[in-house]
């Protein structure tokens, strides 16, 4: 059983957002971290790692410097790495992405009890694309949102975290699953996991390993074959504190009330 | 010397760095204020590889280097120099000793449990009439058959209520001075061990400091560290490697004060300003970043050139030495940039002036590091 995770590399928007006048983000201008929402899907990969002893293949797609990031997650307890990096991939959108992604998991090989997890959305286009349309093109069963993974056999039960609510579903393997941070904690790297992370199996797949697949089309990746233009981007506005009342209290519920009312929502 | 980190050593200090911010900082006033030894935070660092950093797989170390040891207490001291003080007595004054003196058998009995965390180590040489001068050991050891028999007490024993290995040192024969001191192993479960009261301390409040009684306590024959008569020698040596530990946790504690005092002097607005923008703001902070940057090249000196199996006597001396008062120095200068609010506990500058000060005490003080430094100068 093998389990494939896909990571992404993303500038730290927790700080100031750095924004290139031609409206795309200046990563250089800010720290890379791994995406937090892949973060999880890492820890669900490794969490079913020890309880099955699946291999972890964690894959991402990205320019050189993106290794430090995967042997990271090699020190954190995955087995091997991959990174998808040529210059015939840079500037793709999502659905370029996608392709060239799914092109390098089937490299790897999806097996009958195989599982590929992302993260929900990487925090700098927020888009949520990526995970849904590599199930797509792979032809997977998809399960997004996943709050809650069980395993059983080559059936997975997992609950899906909805705004309005729960949804509970059951999925045989192969399939797809992103990951929302409610799902779990990420572990720390380990000490020894940090001294080994190196001598561990690290693979790069450029656009020769994989242009012989049908999803390698000039015309669908990289800049040319990304249908997404940006027009603008901006920081947002901070928005204010906001107010907090706190009690059950009949004076609590009545200031609401008049708050609310004065504001023309109720 | 070479001072650029390995790529590993540039991962773990960052693995360190979250790991004390988001497990070790939201305790430090907790476990100070409660004198609370933090079992909890030992348990997680014993699984990430944190309590046997720089041994050997084989014996269930992390695999690391002495470097990378030395950056774990230093990231640690920066938030919590209880937590900090933990990890370095286990490693340089319990692992260590075990690990370059024990037998092939005494390695895989006592290292794994104590590298991987289960078990706690600590180390008994000082007595209440051997402190500095710690060839004035009163413990006794008499060969009994297959074991001795040990008499005596020890105190200011790091970890000694948590503690469940010991490095112990006693007399084998009086008459023949520091050639009379042997060490041992004792697991806190040999009859006639115990452990006595728990100190109260001005700092470092959550670490468990207490004396450690021996009463007709049994130890094993095979349980003696090294041979008969090297006893000195082997808490020399092993001091010399706590050393670095606990320069280390100067360094962490000084470089947490200032990174603290920048924090707070680019926000206390008085006289329509914000204090750094007073230039004795900025002569203080840059002249306690100077002391604590000097501070890490000595201490990272002489962890490589212990890892490199150099002699490294003399650097720990001065590591320690330079580290533990400039730790005191400038905690005590955050605390003033603070001003009345240095002094209360909604701060933690207090804490770590109070931290600080115990460096320049334990595992020799600074008087002595003068002593070892001169030493090996040949001034006599």
């Amino acid at each position: 059983m093998k389990i494939i995770v896909c990571v992404k590399q993303v500038p730290d928007t927790s700080g100031k957002v750095a924004v290139n006048p031609d409206g795309t983000l200046n990563r250089a201008s800010m720290a890379a971290i791994t995406n937090p929402d892949d973060l999880n899907a890492v820890e669900a990969a490794l969490a079913l790692k020890e309880q099955t002893g699946a291999e972890v293949v964690v894959v991402s797609m990205g320019p050189p410097p993106a290794e430090g990031m995967l042997r990271e997650v090699i020190a954190r307890g995955a087995d091997r790495a991959v990174l998808v990096s040529g210059r015939e991939f840079g500037g793709s959108d999502t659905y370029a992405t996608s392709q060239i992604l799914a092109s390098a998991i089937s490299k790897i090989g999806v097996e009958s009890e195989d599982i590929v997890m992302c993260g929900r959305q990487a925090i700098d286009g927020d888009t949520a694309q990526v995970g849904p349309q590599i199930a797509e093109k792979l032809g997977l069963p998809q399960v997004s949102y996943a709050a809650e993974i069980k395993k059983d056999g080559d059936t997975l039960t997992i609950k899906r975290m909805l705004e309005d609510g729960y949804m509970t579903i059951k999925v045989k393997t192969p399939c797809l699953i992103t990951c929302i941070k409610e799902l779990n904690t990420p572990r720390y790297m380990s000490v020894d996991g940090i001294f080994e992370c190196y001598s561990k199996p690290y693979e790069v797949f450029d656009y020769n390993t994989l242009k012989d697949d049908p999803l390698i089309d000039p015309t669908t990746i990289g800049l040319k074959g990304s249908p997404t233009n940006i027009l603008t981007s901006f920081t947002p506005p901070q928005k204010g504190a906001g107010m907090m009342l706190e009690g059950a209290d009949k004076e609590t519920c009545e200031k609401l009330a008049g708050i609310l009312a004065a504001k023309h929502i109720i | 010397m070479d001072f650029h980190l390995t790529r590993e050593q540039e991962m773990v200090r960052k693995m360190y760095r979250e790991f004390a911010e988001t497990e070790v900082k939201p305790l430090a006033e907790e476990i100070d204020e409660e004198e609370r030894f933090p079992m909890e935070t030992v348990e997680k660092m014993g699984k990430l590889g944190m309590m046997g950093i720089y041994f050997p797989k084989q014996y269930g170390g992390a695999g690391g280097d002495v470097l990378s040891y030395a950056m774990c207490v230093e990231e640690l001291a920066k938030v919590c120099g209880t937590t900090a003080v933990i990890v370095s007595a286990h490693t340089s004054l319990c692992c260590a000793p075990i690990f370059e003196h024990g037998t092939e058998e005494q390695k895989m009995k006592y290292l794994p449990d104590l590298l991987s965390g289960k078990k706690i180590g600590a180390f008994g040489l000082t007595e209440p009439n051997a402190g500095t001068d710690a060839s004035g050991q009163q413990t006794t050891a008499v060969l009994d058959g297959d074991h001795y028999v040990l008499n005596g007490s020890k105190c200011f024993i790091t970890n000694g209520t948590v503690a469940e290995t010991f490095v112990v040192f006693a007399m084998t024969d009086t008459k023949l001075g520091n050639h009379g001191i042997s060490a041992f192993i004792v697991e806190k479960s040999f009859p006639g061990f115990s452990v006595g009261k728990h100190e109260k301390k001005m700092g470092i409040r959550g670490s468990s400091t207490c004396d450690l009684i021996f009463e007709d306590c049994i130890v094993p024959k095979e349980n003696l560290l090294g041979k008969e008569g090297q006893g000195f020698k082997i808490a020399m040596m092993t001091l010399d490697g706590g050393r670095i530990g606990i320069a280390s946790q100067a360094l962490g504690l000084g470089e947490g004060a200032v990174n603290e005092a920048i924090k707070y002097t680019q926000e206390r607005i008085q006289f329509k300003k914000r204090l750094s923008q007073f230039q004795n703001t900025q002569f203080q902070l840059a002249d306690m970043h100077t002391r604590m940057q000097a501070a890490q090249y000595l201490v990272y000196a002489a962890a490589m050139k212990k890892q490199n199996h150099e002699p490294y006597s003399m650097d720990a001396a001065m590591a320690k030495l330079f580290a533990a008062e400039a730790a005191s120095d400038v905690t005590r200068r955050a605390v003033q940039l603070f001003g009345g609010y240095g002094y209360t506990r909604e701060y933690p500058v207090e804490r770590m002036m109070r931290d600080a000060k115990i460096t320049e005490i334990y595992e020799g003080t600074s008087e002595v590091q003068r002593m070892v430094i001169s030493s090996h100068l040949g001034v006599k």
